[in-house]
């Protein structure tokens, strides 16, 4: 069991070792996974976990560390490890923790913890992955097979202390349903899948539905083809918006800027998208994903305006990148158990516009529109983008047929400028996401 | 420590306070009337990455994990309960659970386990563990590659290194009365170069490893070679041109482009995917998948590879799988599990991530064996093309069996010719149907360098590939420029 005595005493034995500065975060998780497959129970996985990540500054050298360990010995052998671990590292400059006054002073309630999920018997998430996966199965004759339903759970708790004082401790659940159906028709398989992730039991969709949509999805793709190549305008469903938002994301990162490993560095000011986009990251939304009522290093989380009508407003920041660009920290300190601290999203969203999405297909006299997209593929130094996609072809405002096996290309610098529509269809089923959206030009590589 | 003297077998019951009967309670927790097998996984991990930016030493850290995993199976169906604090209590706590997880009834008899027993390779017998050499020497090798890579090219602005090292200890006890261990050394090193030419910033990787000394680093000049392929790799994308659009020919370098085998053949082989009858290749054993120049291993038996080990996570012994035999289907890659299930034997191919996880079918070393050609006759002998030398990951749909890898130093080919460079690219294409397309395959087998990571279902594992140069009539490149404009571009 991870506590707050555990965080002061090894802060308190880091100082005895003659630290400057030290923090560390605790985490607890109580894990929970069943998977049912073709309505038989497949695995159940169940844990608690727990760990320490600990950083020790002595003057401008530093060092971090980790254990599952929390034994009193293993303690101390950790800290004395990390202390001869800082000494050999450079002095550097901008290192050290946030100053005092910067970390959060009060922790709002952000409702992120559902205690429902304490008493949730095995036989209820069972259930509940078992109706999900018989809704895909009877959902269409052609779905004939399934890689299963998970229904995943994680109860967790997060210490942060310095050596500034601080000490915070907040708790959080997230539940989540996901369903993977095969369709086969005239020899050729497809799957898609849909799923469900809340931090609250209750703000899960049906089971049913979602049974119901990861079918709709898996059949709609069988008797996919591949296009011809083609440069035309690309239509993003919400889930692959999502992912070009965890791009831009990885962009305004401050470690990736500091590094000169970004397409966006000495942009702030400009305009980078069309003024249609707003990006907004935000970690104090009650309830949310991306939630959190301090940083990874004490800091609060706030609401930052990344884009505002396409001009590039702010960037994402931890300390340490945040005294490398000359700006003021963000409130994005990500902290792994295992890793220093690096910048992290909260709620990063675009701010939904006008336009309902069929009113966006229907504006595309011929293009893509695009429901998956695999492989790694883009170059955040350059911005040069190439994914895998599968998606359909549009026609005349319709969606016609499926289609594989090609890609999508560009790059970030035109694709952000060239954002023509914005929908209203934003839901925040994931601490990064997007609403439909319309990229003026692509190219399409296929035959 | 003095870790070669350890024996995996006692330090886990020396350093908990367990007996081997503490081990048998424990399984038989797990046990019951309706269960077929269980296990207890002991797991003890220490890693080490020291890391460079703008010339300086500026990360270093240190991980410990340990912990213990049990797995009951029943049938299709499968328990596992872990926990990080091991003990008899958790071990029996640990195996109840898995059992009441798998299934309900029934009292088990705790079997007799023994020490060692089964077969072993001793594929990375390392007299110092690299984790245990000072890290002043692991410093001063990143120092040195900074100046090197530097030192190429002023256009070099910056380089980040790394260097990250793990020793980790894992034992695996069975109710078949097992028990076995194995001691897994591993390291890597890698390096990222930006070059900067005007507004023109362009980037590139290099690095290698594997379950080694830390002499292997310094030996043959290997940090250097990394240190200036990473700069040259960042150089060359300087002057790239906008990569085709469009299906052409496509030539394969030698070595870590052989992802195209781990994407488009290797997990759709695995026993897991088989047997579920969700993968592309379900029931194709004994057909023809690629042209009959294509033999494709898996090989977890290479010493000191990345990919290899003594034993998989479940305590079989690796092996060397044949997937394509000259241009048919041969066989799956299995764990214990789904090879039961199919009526197969276990490949030794059952890996996990950590004690956190269970066990599934992944690969280790994946390649294809070389031919005939020599790599000149093979870029001589196309009209137009493109050439694909680097590259960074790929990604595959089991199911629909589409894959794609992304290339990230690419040339055209013109009458044979290599030319231009072009900026990377993603390649995609049909996994069951892309290696029918082999034409030519080259007499330069090489492996990679040892920095590939395979993840599946959130589990990653360290692995390998190699290719010899290899010429695929036909697959798609995702560029941004018509394939005809790029070759007017050229004359």
């Amino acid at each position: 069991m991870i506590s707050k005595d555990i965080a002061e005493a090894v802060l308190q034995e880091a100082k005895r070792k003659g630290a400057t500065e030290a923090d560390l975060v605790l985490v607890e998780n109580e894990l929970v996974t069943v998977q049912v497959r073709l309505g038989e129970v497949e695995t159940i996985r169940s844990a608690r976990e727990v760990g320490l990540g600990l950083r020790l500054f002595f003057g401008k050298r530093s060092a971090t560390s980790s254990t599952s360990d929390l034994s009193k010995g293993s303690l101390a052998r950790l800290v004395e490890d990390t202390s001869v671990l800082a000494k050999v590292t450079a002095h550097d400059e901008f290192s050290g923790l946030p100053s005092a006054e910067e970390c959060a002073r009060s922790f709002p309630e952000l409702h992120l913890y559902d205690p429902d999920g304490e008493a949730l018997p095995v036989k209820d998430r069972i259930a509940r992955a078992k109706e999900a996966e018989a809704a895909a199965l009877a959902y269409d004759p052609r779905i004939t097979n399934s890689e299963g339903a998970d229904f995943s759970s994680n109860l967790y708790r997060i210490i942060y202390g310095s050596s500034h004082g601080f000490l915070g401790e907040y708790r959080g659940s997230t539940f989540s349903l996901a369903v993977t159906p095969i369709a086969l028709f005239n020899g050729a398989m497809q799957r898609d899948y849909w799923y469900s992730y809340a931090r609250y039991l209750s703000k899960l969709e049906p089971p049913e539905a979602i049974g119901r949509r990861a079918a709709e999805r898996t059949i709609r793709r069988l008797g996919a083809r591949k296009i011809k190549t083609q440069e035309v305008p690309v239509v993003f469903d919400p889930e692959t918006a999502a992912s070009l938002m965890r791009t831009l994301c990885s962009a305004v990162s401050g470690s990736s800027l500091y590094r000169g490993a970004s397409f966006l560095i000495d942009r702030l000011g400009d305009r980078i998208a069309s003024e249609i986009v707003s990006v907004y990251d935000d970690g104090t939304i009650q309830g949310y994903l991306g939630s959190k009522p301090f940083d990874g290093e004490g800091l609060p989380t706030r609401r930052n305006a990344v884009l505002e009508n396409g001009i590039l407003r702010s960037y994402l920041l931890d300390t340490y990148s945040a005294r490398k660009l000359k700006l003021a920290p963000t409130g994005n300190a990500a902290r792994g158990v295992g890793d220093v601290p690096t910048v992290g999203p909260t709620n990063f969203f675009l701010q939904p516009g006008p336009h309902d999405p069929a009113e966006i297909i229907r504006s595309v006299e011929s293009g893509l529109y695009v429901t998956e997209l695999i492989g790694p593929g883009v170059n955040l130094v350059t911005g040069d983008y190439s994914r895998g996609a599968v998606g359909f072809w549009i026609e005349k405002g319709e969606l016609t047929y499926p289609v594989e096996e090609i890609t999508v290309a560009g790059n970030l610098k035109e694709m952000l400028l060239g954002i023509e529509m914005v929908g209203n269809d934003l839901t925040f089923r994931n601490s990064v996401v997007a609403p439909t959206l319309k990229i003026r030009r692509m190219t399409i590589a296929g035959h | 420590m003095a870790t070669q003297l350890v024996k995996p077998e006692r330090f886990f019951l020396e350093k908990f306070g367990l007996t081997e009967r503490h081990l048998e309670r424990g399984l038989g927790a797990a046990l019951g009337a309706q269960i077929d097998y269980a296990d207890l996984y002991f797991e003890y991990r220490i890693g080490e990455v020291l890391s460079l930016e703008e010339g300086m030493i500026k990360r270093a850290s240190k991980n410990i994990s340990q912990g213990a995993g049990v797995r009951a199976l029943a049938g299709e169906k499968t328990g596992y309960a872990f926990s990080d604090e091991i003990s008899v209590q958790n071990l029996e706590l640990a195996g109840s659970r898995a059992k009441a997880i798998a299934e309900r009834a029934g009292a088990g008899n705790p079997p007799p386990v023994k020490v060692g027993g089964g077969p072993r390779h001793d594929l990375y017998p390392v007299r110092i563990q690299p984790i245990e050499i000072p890290v002043e020497k692991k410093i001063d090798l990143l120092q040195r590659i900074d100046a090197i890579a530097r030192k190429e090219d002023p256009r070099i602005v910056q380089v980040m290194g790394s260097f990250a090292s793990e020793y980790k200890i894992v034992l695996v006890a069975t109710s078949a009365g097992v028990m076995i261990g194995d001691i897994q050394p591993l390291s890597r090193l890698n390096i990222t170069c930006i070059a900067q030419e005007g507004d023109n910033r362009q980037m590139g990787t290099c690095g290698g490893g594997g379950r080694a000394e830390f002499e292997f680093f310094l030996e043959d000049g290997r940090f250097e070679r990394y240190a200036k392929e990473a700069a040259r790799l960042a150089i060359v994308n300087l002057s790239a041109a906008d990569a085709p659009a469009g299906t052409t020919d496509v030539v394969l370098g030698p070595g870590w482009p052989g992802v195209l085998l781990h994407e488009a053949i290797g997990h759709g082989l695995e026993g897991d995917f088989n047997r579920k009858k969700t993968s592309a290749f379900t029931d194709r054993i004994g057909q023809r998948v690629a042209s009959e120049l294509v033999t494709v291993v898996d090989d977890g038996t290479i010493p000191s590879r990345r990919g290899s080990l003594n034993m998989d996570d479940e305590g079989t012994p690796t092996g060397r799988t044949v997937l394509i035999d000259r241009g048919i289907l041969q066989g799956y890659l299995q764990d214990r599990l789904n090879a039961r299930l199919m009526g197969m034997k276990p490949t030794g191919n059952g890996r996990r991530e950590s004690y956190a996880f269970q066990p599934m079918p992944r690969m280790t070393n994946t390649f294809m064996l070389a031919g005939d050609s020599t790599p000149e006759e093979i870029i001589a002998s196309v009209k137009r093309g493109l050439y694909a030398v680097t590259f960074g990951g790929g990604q595959v749909d089991i199911t629909s069996g589409k894959f794609v890898f992304s290339a990230s130093e690419a040339y055209l080919i013109e009458d044979g010719k290599i030319t231009r460079p072009v900026k990377g690219a993603t390649l995609i294409g049909h996994g069951p149907e892309v290696l029918t397309r082999v034409s030519m395959v080259g007499n330069d087998l090489k492996l990679d360098e040892g920095i590939g990571t395979c993840g599946k279902d959130g589990q990653l594992v360290p692995v390998g590939v190699g290719l010899p140069t290899i010429k695929i009539e036909g697959l798609t490149v995702g560029g941004t420029e018509g394939l005809n404009k790029a070759e007017s571009f050229l004359q």
